[in-house]
This record gives C-alpha cells, sequence and structure tokens, in this order.
C-alpha cells in the first residue's frame, strides 16, 4: 500500500486530496504509476493526460519520471509549481 | 566553517519586515549587506480579488530549507531567512519574504535571487486566482520564464 497524495488542479481533477492504493505487480517506476492511474476511471485521465506535464515526489522529494518506485509509502502527484 | 542554518517558515499568518530583518542582524558587526525580496499580491489591473496558495505540508518547509542550505554554501551568506505563506492572500498583501546577509553586498543579492528563482521552481506551492465577481478563475501556469532563470544558475 502507497498513499498518494494530490494537490491542486490534479487534486480538483481526481475529486480527492489522497488515498490509499495497492501498486500493481508490474508497476515499477513513476511513469508506470500515472499511465496506471489514467486506467482507473476518466477523472484519473483527465488529471494526467498529459503525464509529461506532471510534478511527482516520493517521500516528499522531487523525482523523475524513470525513478523506481520502491517500497515508496507517500508519493506527491501534482502539478508544475507556481509559488513565490 | 559551520554554515549558519536558514530560517524557513511556511505560514498562513503574515510576516514583518522589520523584524525579520532585526532577527538576522541583531548584535551583529559581521554583516555588510542585507538584500530584502518580498512578494506580493497584484490585483492584475483590477481583475483579481484574491489569491489562494496550496502548499505540499511538509515539503514546502523542507524542499525551501534544501534551497536556503544551497544558497548559503554557495553564496558563503552569513544568515538567510525565507517565509512563504499559503491560504487566501489578498492584493497588497505579503506572499513570500527572502532576506540574505553578508560581508559584501553582491552575495546577498546572488543568495535572494538563486533562493527566490529555485523557490519558484520547485518549493511545491500553486496558486488559483479568484476574480472580483467571485468566482474561481484558474490556477496560475508555471512560466518558462522561471524554468529559464532557475537555469542560468547551472
Amino acid at each position: 500500500m502507497a498513499k498518494l497524495v494530490y494537490f491542486a488542479w490534479v487534486r480538483e481533477r481526481i475529486g480527492k486530496a489522497e488515498e490509499e492504493i495497492d501498486i500493481p505487480a508490474g508497476v515499477v517506476t513513476v511513469r508506470d504509476l500515472l499511465n496506471h492511474l489514467r486506467t482507473l476511471g476518466e477523472e484519473y485521465e483527465h488529471a494526467l493526460q498529459y503525464p509529461e506535464v506532471i510534478r511527482v515526489a516520493i517521500e516528499q522529494e522531487h523525482v523523475d519520471h524513470s525513478e523506481a518506485l520502491g517500497n515508496a509509502r507517500e508519493i506527491g502527484i501534482f502539478p508544475p509549481m507556481t509559488g513565490g | 566553517m559551520d554554515h549558519p542554518t536558514p530560517t524557513i517558515r511556511v505560514q498562513a499568518e503574515d510576516f514583518d519586515l522589520p523584524f525579520e530583518i532585526a532577527a538576522l542582524t541583531a548584535g551583529r558587526h559581521d554583516i555588510g549587506a542585507v538584500v530584502t525580496f518580498s512578494g506580493l499580491c497584484r490585483d492584475e489591473q483590477g481583475a483579481l480579488s484574491a489569491l489562494e496558495l496550496e502548499h505540499y505540508p511538509g515539503m514546502a518547509e523542507a524542499e525551501i530549507r534544501r534551497i536556503g542550505a544551497l544558497a548559503i554554501e554557495r553564496f558563503s551568506l552569513l544568515g538567510l531567512t525565507a517565509v512563504h505563506r499559503y491560504g487566501k492572500i489578498m492584493p497588497g498583501e505579503n506572499i513570500v519574504l527572502v532576506i540574505a546577509t553578508s560581508p559584501h553586498r553582491q552575495a546577498a543579492f546572488d543568495g535572494a535571487n538563486f533562493v527566490m528563482d529555485f523557490l519558484k521552481t520547485s518549493a511545491p506551492f500553486w496558486k488559483k486566482e479568484h476574480a472580483v465577481d467571485g468566482a474561481a478563475r484558474d490556477w496560475v501556469s508555471a512560466k518558462d520564464a522561471d524554468d529559464q532563470a532557475q537555469e542560468k544558475w547551472q
């Protein structure tokens, strides 16, 4: 089980701020996870239809899409940042 | 040489510039330069009633702290404070504060600039605009110019 946390328009489009999911066998990298989530329903597809713009953090640290999920406990999924 | 520890805060409430400057400089005789940057909410020619700032609790602080430590090391800063607000912020109100101190001005200018450039592109905050008619407008888009501003430090 991993906790997924969503922010900004990713959160709004998916319709929840966080959820626990089982990561299926075969979902190894961040890219795999984003593609897997897109199969879960149209709200996920709407949020993640352009996965290349989506930013991901594992245990609250930025990671590339090629990063292995390993035993990640918390995976943050969000749009490019616009603070400051 | 031991590097100073940056003061990093992520908070809903406003901050006070003179207080924050005094906290970095009080009792010190080695500081020759204090550079302060504060970012405010603007109303976009009257169209905007507020900004709503969402953040990733925990990661937001950690990321600013990481950026602050890089700046202190790279520019040999004597001190650094960075404060970023979240929640609903009205036009004219403060959003973000960066203060860098150093013996001479260039390091303090560069340190504050570096922190802002990296904060824009890697600290997990998102701005949503609210229009004057009460409608939520939309999430602010990330700007290529911000990525380019960060890349100049590579």
